[in-house]
């Protein structure tokens, strides 16, 4: 302690302690970000290679996801269903469980809404959205919520299962859109019957950005306070560090993991009404559009932590759309953007292993060998 | 300029807040004058640009506008049906100053395309596949398409001359109207060859799904198909599938051929550079684009691929003789007596259907030959 009295730059106990907290805070922000400025880094050689300008390429990128308001509200809008999605893998990973088939909630989630549409038709605006809502819920809870009970009643390996019930659901998607519930109108792109135009899901006033955004938002925040504040993400946490443990305290882990699974379903299952209210104006194939595959990445990038979700899906949806104008200006082809995302998080996952090995970031460590 | 690049002191305090730097007219403003002179046409894609399929068959028609005088092409693929092809075309719009959008995918259309032709209604926007319909659609929208079932019905002579088992197969993607009129046109082409000739329908469900590709090509050639063709948006795995198990094919969408030369027989192709040009041409001369386009061989819209070595000299002769009677105009290959492969009549005798008769558009059957079920 006397080192410390006695060294040159005198600090008080609240200055120190702010330090302390920034410190333990600031390791999970700055080694993400690194390792993103590491992976960028990458890809810029992977760019110089092609022949092309990697300063071009950033410039462009930052105009096409961020640089006006237009590039602003595309990347939101490509944002927004990425938020749902990445909850349905975040929410089961606390328990320790990979659930990489949010697809198949998705696309569920959105046949059940257009379903219920068709039912309600003519029902008052708010009833019919809500109802629409819960519907999408109720599908894509289900079945992710079967994910977790295969996994803790049959020891079923739930990353196997959900993926393939993911196939499960899109074959029952297009039964159902080609079948039972096909609008004999629609020839060429089976699709179920337009909803009502009182249940359409509009754009937040101002922007050109529809309300799955708030929503996305809203169920990160609901969900961090479930998992960081309440008693049953607390249980979810110690569950997922270890499940003996847990059972030991007498803890029910069979429900809570059926519960978490079929919540994370719930909000994939958001995401597919979403889809239906907000853009499709009904349900088809399009559906099945890919979210459920790139919110495993969001959430894997995030580490879990649903307040991070939220400014990873917004980077990812500004790659996504600036993805056209490197197309268009570069003459480079779509797959670059996936190689810049596939590089990042490569980056990322090795990134793990740097956590707790600079002195810097633990506090704990700075009076010990002084 | 419009009003799209105005902005309210709200729109400006959130950009500026999102930390963007000033307003939206002066980081706009370069991007439209890299593009000032002439005309800026958009082209999207559903899948990638040289999937030897449905959307190469777009690109090449747009790389053949190129070299036109005046006109810049933009083109974007992979572009998915849903949010992601309407902020594709605004962003065409608003940062390349394009004037004229051809969303080629059939889901681009509704509600895609005709939320961005309210929004830009000076913006031209050309569709394909898609029921254009006056008074229900806007303006400055339209569809343009080619009656291609003839071609598979020449694919179908090819393939009725190739045959030894009498047994031909088509790997196909979803049961509906276009796809199943192909079906149809490929059996009746090997039927006006020799009438005991089948085939054999495999339904993927998808449009690009190549692992099922491949296992619905096995499946037909296990059960002694022996010439092979698909409708899906890439053939390339149906074709290269099939040679390697030493099958026939016909080619669909474009030229397959380079991937099996020996192997293939003909193939029914697009031929949008003569449709894209049209447009184009209209455009740069100030005239009003057409709303609703169609056309066939005769129109050229439509062409058929170079016959392949292994075709004989009697089946040259009659695709070469067809050929010729289709490009006279008004050839029927929906025409009775023709009954559904469920015993119902679905042409009576005397009755025809030519290339451009609308009730083709909702075919629902598959005809008496055809193996397989629409459900």
């Amino acid at each position: 302690m006397t080192d410390i009295a006695a060294s040159p730059v005198l600090r008080s106990p609240a200055a120190s302690a702010a330090l302390e907290w920034i410190a333990r805070r600031a390791e999970g922000f700055v080694i993400p970000v690194g390792a993103l400025i590491v992976g960028m880094a990458l890809f810029s050689m992977f760019i110089a290679l092609l022949g092309k300008s990697p300063l071009q390429l950033y410039d462009l990128m930052w105009r096409g996801g961020f640089g006006s308001w237009f590039s602003i509200q595309n990347t939101l809008s490509r944002a927004a269903p990425l938020l749902l999605a990445a909850l349905c893998v975040a929410l089961p990973a606390r328990l320790g469980l990979v659930v990489i088939g949010g697809e198949g909630a998705i696309v569920l989630g959105g046949v059940a809404a257009a379903a219920m549409a068709v039912a309600i038709s003519g029902a008052p605006s708010a009833v019919g959205i809500v109802l629409m809502a819960l519907a999408g819920m109720l599908a894509g809870g289900i079945w992710i919520g079967a994910v977790g009970a295969l996994r803790h009643y049959r020891a079923v390996n739930e990353t196997i299962s959900s993926l393939l019930m993911a196939y499960i659901a899109i074959a029952l998607m297009n039964h159902l859109v080609e079948g039972p519930l096909r609008d004999p109108a629609s020839l060429n792109k089976p699709s179920t019957p337009l909803i009502d135009p009182a249940f359409v899901v509009g754009p937040i006033p101002g922007m050109d950005v529809h309300w799955g955004l708030v929503v996305g938002i809203v169920a990160c925040v609901m969900s961090w306070v479930l998992i960081e504040k309440t008693r049953w993400g607390f249980a979810a946490r110690i569950a997922g560090g270890n499940v003996r443990a847990a059972q030991v305290q007498g803890l029910a882990v069979g429900p809570l993991i059926v519960g978490f699974c079929a919540l994370a379903g719930a909000f994939a299952g958001l995401a597919g009404m979403l889809e239906v209210a907000a853009v499709q104006g009904n349900a088809n194939g399009s559906l099945a559009a890919g979210y459920g595959y790139s919110g495993i990445l969001v959430a894997f990038l995030a580490r879990h932590n649903p307040l991070a979700i939220i400014p990873v899906a917004i980077l990812l949806g500004g790659i996504e759309a600036s993805g056209g104008l490197l197309q268009r200006r570069m003459d480079l082809p779509d797959a670059t953007v996936q190689v810049l995302q596939g590089m990042i998080f490569i980056v990322i996952l090795f990134s793990e292993t740097l956590y707790g090995r600079f002195r810097m970031f633990n506090p704990d460590l700075w009076k010990r060998d002084v | 300029m419009t009003n799209r690049f105005m902005i309210s002191r709200r729109q400006l305090l959130k950009t500026s807040a999102a930390g963007a730097a000033l307003g939206i007219a002066s980081s706009a403003l370069p991007f439209r004058s890299a593009f000032a002179a002439g005309v800026t046409v958009g082209f999207i894609y559903v899948g990638p640009k040289d999937d030897y399929g449905y959307n190469q068959a777009h690109a090449e028609g747009a790389a053949m506008l190129k070299g036109m005088d005046g006109v810049t092409v933009v083109e974007e693929e992979n572009v998915p049906e849903t949010v992601d092809v309407q902020k594709t075309m605004e962003s065409m719009i608003s940062l390349d100053g394009a004037s004229l959008v051809f969303p080629t995918s059939f889901g681009y259309f509704d509600p895609h395309m005709l939320a961005m032709a309210a929004k830009f209604p000076e913006v031209q926007f050309r569709h394909c596949g898609g029921m254009w319909t006056e008074g229900k659609h806007p303006t400055n929208t339209g569809s343009y398409f080619g009656y291609i079932g003839q071609g598979q019905y020449l694919n179908g002579i090819a393939a009725g001359h190739a045959t030894k088992t009498k047994k031909i197969g088509f790997v196909a993607a979803k049961p509906i109207p276009q796809v199943l009129l192909n079906i149809n046109s490929f059996l009746l082409g090997a039927r006006s060859v020799d009438p005991s000739i089948t085939c054999q329908v495999i339904f993927t469900g998808e449009w690009s799904l190549a692992v099922k590709e491949a296992e619905a090509t096995n499946a037909l050639i296990d059960q002694g198909v022996d010439v092979v063709t698909c409708h899906v948006d890439s053939p390339k795995v149906v074709v290269e599938t099939a040679a390697g198990r030493g099958a026939f094919i016909c080619g669909y969408h474009a030229n397959q051929s380079p991937l099996a030369p020996e192997k293939y027989l003909t193939g029914a192709e697009w031929n949008w550079a003569n449709v894209y040009k049209m447009y184009v041409e209209k455009l740069v001369a100030g005239e009003a684009l057409p709303n609703f386009t169609r056309g066939g061989l005769a129109d050229g819209f439509v062409k058929m691929s170079p016959l392949g070595p292994a075709v004989p000299d009697a089946g040259r002769a009659q695709f070469e003789a067809t050929l010729a009677e289709i490009m006279k105009g008004g050839f029927s290959v929906i025409k009775g007596p023709l009954k559904n492969n469920k015993g119902d009549v679905v042409a009576a005798d005397g009755q025809a259907f030519a290339e451009t008769a609308i009730e083709l558009e909702s075919m629902d059957y598959l005809v008496e030959g055809v193996v397989g079920s629409t459900s």
